[in-house]
């Protein structure tokens, strides 16, 4: 049954909306983005910063936006003098101990109070500088998170966080009026696996990821979209990189996935990204020895490779590359008997247990379901074993290979391992800041990502490699984008039939194939 | 601590009649002054009804905000799907105010008798009676009369629990007394949802005041036309009202008056006037929180709902606060603003802020280093305090300053000019 819809005017617009809708949601259907703090859409509604205070005809006060149910006929003024007045009136008062540190805080160029108070604030304050400001030291409240008292506003917002979402409820406010703080229990830590949320939640500099500390201002950051590695959630970040650079993982809401948060592991899961030690030229063997050469060469090489390969073929891939990275691979055997598997490293599954389907899940890797629906197995020992007497054994970009066999090996990856010292050939490709791409998470919905640097040297997208290495093989023309790779899976693969780049959006959709996993 | 004073002759004593009566502590003694009967009788009638009655005998909450009390039961759903609660807002802390903790002192069993028929009439099988964690002799009072109505058996069905409060001035507030009763902080929670929909443990509740429920065993027993007979002016304010009168008065403590008795005959008569040599000066009516009467307000103002809010002011609790001239009036309202600041529980910003900003410009007046900007500020301060919150703890802030400055302007402007002593607050 369709939900009941209410209309209703925000500053004169008309719009409308399901029965129940907070007027504060109604008026972003509106384009009006009412002024709050204490409000979040993944929490609970705590009404107390009193910051959405909107004007609403026939009510005898104002009424908070964040607290107050839409109504048939009902008109609303955000902007009307009374309202402005009461916010700037807010906006003060939370300004009188707060130390105007923006120049050293991290938060400065993302703050909230920065926001609204240059939006409606009052230009100078009217608080004497002889009345000192509330002084707490900053504190050390768990792994990754400090929390500056000075610049708190008291939303609440982290306290609910770890109350109603993680359900671990460490954090409180502490003492009464103007001495509040957020205080943590005396025996505890804020060490919880989805803590760091409440650094994402803050919407001011009091609490900040140490991982993050002084490293860039907010202005100087690029944000691409992308989806977190750390496990097959297929959690929707946003990847911030400054100069080129990964600086920091933030969640990208999703109401399908991962509603507006991102576990610890996956935030932190970033450093890799800009390793250094990459391969950066295709690689020939001569002799004893990996020569670095063009594409061209290593191309041709790779194809008069996998021409002779006839029924004795194993690809052993790794579950954190592009689907469209593993169809093309598979496609390069095709009309072969060949054994494609993969291996995923497991951990301990973590629940956010306020948000039932989100955990950081066991099997860490992004895109397990997508192998499994291109046809790689999980039998990746019998698939070692296979490799002892294949013609030609493809590694994609896993580390962990230790693969002994009497044919050639290609490893086509990032960073060159141990094990993969010995290839004939070793192709450079794109790690997953470095390209478009998608995965396909756990429960089958196959999720975009794109690119947020440039890859090193000569590295290239895996789908990229493949779709050339196609090319050479007579298989038509290569792929010029990774959408173009997509719509050649999803023209040929059932599970992925019907869909595009364009219809997956950055919200994903999912696959028509829903095999347990 | 014996009860202080004999009734006046022009005090109608319904509430307090049994003040000062050792004997009347005990359910015996209770029984014997014909108590418990009224409960008896609710018992066995049907709870719409004993709404009704409550309805037409016109008793309004006498915790400060003056709701009509059986138009608050009738919200409660009458078709019972989830347990019913009662709360007994016992946590009489506005200051000025001490008619509660009196008549738990001297009469508990009135205030049990009250809560139970409450109880069954909006069909709730659970009472908590929200005691004042500094009432230590009305709780011990209460706690024996408990245990004493509990073994005889009186209540029906009805359980009674007496809980503790630790010490706030907003656990007052009946949403934050409920936050408090389930074991958190006690935080004054928006509404809606109103507690008759979600209330204590998210269930339906209604929170009466002590003096409001010990009224209703004598609505019942004498019938709602007599309580509301007892008025002397609106026939919206009925029944008798406890008056807890300090200040330079010759005798302060509880007076019980009907409603629209003159204030002016409070002070004058009953308390037996200003001490020897000084005038009336000013006058809070209904607890700190209320708008502050100058002299001429005081002496023509009649105490019931209608009567104090055309004054200026509002009956509020009933704790009535009188000064004469020789008080500070810009030290006193500091005082005031500084209690606010202390008790705000820190949720909204503009109480949370605001109370500690008016305390810190207030002192700053009083020590001599103030401006007339600081006046507007105050009041620009206050209108941002009014009207714009969860609870009503920053308007009962405000209340008193506006009303301060308004009315005592030329003290502010004294200390402003240098014409007085500053005073350094500590």
């Amino acid at each position: 049954m369709p939900d009941e819809l209410i209309t209703l005017t925000i500053d004169g617009v008309p719009v409308r909306v399901p029965k129940g809708t907070l007027v504060i949601e109604a008026a972003k259907q509106a384009g009006v983005l009412v002024p709050h703090y204490c409000y979040h859409p993944g929490l609970p509604v705590a009404g107390l910063c009193r910051m959405c205070l909107v004007e609403v005809e026939k009510a005898p006060k104002l009424q908070i936006a964040c607290a107050t149910q839409v109504a048939e006929g009902m008109a609303v003024h955000t902007q009307s003098t009374a309202a402005k007045d009461a916010r700037r009136g807010v906006l003060e008062l939370l300004l009188i101990n707060h130390p105007l540190d923006c120049p050293i805080c991290d938060q400065a160029g993302e703050c909230e109070l920065q926001d609204f108070t240059f939006q409606e604030g009052r230009s100078a304050t009217r608080y004497s500088p002889d009345y000192p400001k509330r002084f707490n030291p900053v504190e050390d409240f768990g792994p990754d998170v400090l929390y500056v008292p000075n610049r708190c506003i008291l939303c609440t917002r982290c306290v609910r966080f770890m109350e109603d979402v993680a359900k671990e409820p460490v954090l409180n406010v502490s003492e009464r009026g103007d001495r509040a703080y957020i205080g943590i229990h005396s025996e505890a830590r804020l060490d919880h696996p989805w803590a760091g949320n409440v650094v994402d939640l803050c919407p001011v500099g009091s609490l900040l990821s140490k991982d993050f500390l002084h490293k860039a201002r907010a202005w100087e950051l690029d944000k691409t979209a992308s989806i977190c590695t750390g496990c097959s959630q297929g959690c929707n970040i946003a990847l911030d990189t400054r100069e080129n650079v990964v600086v920091r993982v933030r969640p990208r809401s999703n109401l399908d996935v991962n509603r507006y948060f991102i576990c610890d592991h996956g935030r932190m899961n970033y450093r890799w990204m800009n390793r250094g030690d990459r391969i950066e030229a295709p690689l020939v063997r001569r002799g004893s020895e990996l020569h670095a050469t063009d594409w061209d060469d290593a191309v041709a090489r790779v194809a008069t490779l996998l021409r002779g390969v006839g029924p004795r073929a194993v690809a052993l891939v790794s579950a954190k590359v592009s689907t469209e990275a593993l169809f093309l691979a598979r496609e390069l055997f095709r009309g072969h008997d060949w054994t494609g598997a993969f291996q995923v490293v497991m951990g301990e599954e973590a629940p956010l247990a306020g948000v039932p389907g989100l955990a950081l899940r066991a099997e860490r890797a992004p895109n397990a379901k997508g192998a499994e629906l291109l046809g790689y197995g999980r039998g990746y020992g019998a698939a070692l074993q296979a490799a002892e007497r294949a013609a030609v054994v493809l590694v994609l970009d896993e580390p962990d290979v230790a693969v002994r066999s009497e044919g050639a090996l290609i490893y086509v990856g990032t960073v060159l391992p141990e094990g993969a010292r010995d290839a004939a050939v070793v192709l450079p490709i794109a790690n997953v800041a470095e390209e478009d791409g998608t995965f396909v998470n756990r429960d089958g919905r196959v999720q975009r990502y794109s690119q947020a640097k440039p890859a090193p040297g000569m590295a290239r997208p895996a789908w990229s490699v493949f779709s050339e290495l196609g090319a050479a093989l007579g298989h038509g023309e290569p792929a010029a984008t990774a959408a173009e790779a997509f719509a050649r899976l999803a023209r040929s693969v059932d599970a992925f039939r019907g869909l595009g780049y364009e219809k997956l959006g950055f919200g994903g959709r999912p696959a028509a194939v829903t095999v347990a996993v | 601590m014996g009860y202080p004073h004999k009734p006046h002759s022009r005090e109608t004593v319904v509430l307090s009649k049994h003040f000062g009566e050792a004997d009347a502590r005990s359910y015996k003694g209770w029984v014997k002054r014909g108590g418990y009967r009224a409960l008896e009788r609710a018992l066995a009638t049907e709870p719409a009804k004993l709404i009704d009655t409550v309805k037409e005998s016109g008793l309004r909450g006498r915790g400060g905000a003056g709701f009509p009390t059986g138009l608050k039961w009738s919200f409660m759903p009458r078709e019972k799907k989830k347990p019913h609660y009662l709360c007994v807002n016992a946590d009489e802390s506005e200051p000025g105010t001490f008619k509660d903790r009196e008549i738990m002192r001297w009469t508990p069993h009135a205030l049990l008798e009250g809560t139970a028929i409450a109880a069954h009439a909006i069909q709730a099988e659970v009472a908590y009676i929200y005691i004042r964690g500094e009432f230590t002799e009305p709780w011990a009072a209460m706690e024996k009369a408990l245990t004493e109505a509990r073994a005889a058996k009186v209540f029906g069905g009805i359980q009674i629990y007496l809980h503790r409060g630790a010490g706030a001035y907003i656990c007052g507030e009946e949403t934050a007394l409920m936050n408090s009763i389930e074991g958190k902080r006690g935080n004054p929670r928006i509404k809606p949802p109103f507690p008759a929909a979600a209330g204590l443990f998210g269930l339906p509740t209604t929170i009466n005041n002590v003096e409001t429920l010990a009224a209703v065993p004598h609505i019942l027993t004498n019938g709602a036309a007599w309580y509301k007979g007892l008025s002397l002016s609106s026939p919206t304010s009925t029944g008798t009202k406890l008056f807890s009168v300090c200040g330079h008065v010759q005798q302060p403590g509880n007076y019980e008056v009907t409603m629209g008795f003159p204030l002016k005959d409070l002070v004058y008569e009953l308390c037996g006037g200003m001490r020897p040599g000084h005038t009336l000066k000013a006058c809070i009516p209904g607890g700190s929180s209320v708008p502050i009467l100058d002299r001429a307000e005081t002496e023509s103002c009649l105490l019931d709902y209608e009567g104090v809010v055309e004054r200026g002011s509002m009956l509020g609790s009933g704790g009535v606060i009188v000064f004469d001239e020789s008080t500070d009036m810009v030290y006193q309202i500091m005082r005031l603003a500084r209690f606010y600041a202390h008790e705000s529980c820190a949720q909204c910003t503009q109480c949370r802020e605001g109370t500690a900003w008016t305390t810190k410009i207030l002192e700053r007046i009083l020590a001599g280093q103030g401006t007339l900007a600081d006046l507007d500020l105050l009041l620009d301060l206050a209108e941002n305090m009014t009207g714009k919150t969860i609870c009503v703890l920053s308007d009962s802030c405000a209340a008193p300053v506006v009303s301060g400055i308004k009315k005592f302007k030329s003290e502010f402007e004294d200390y402003i000019a240098g014409r007085r002593k500053p005073v350094v607050v500590a």
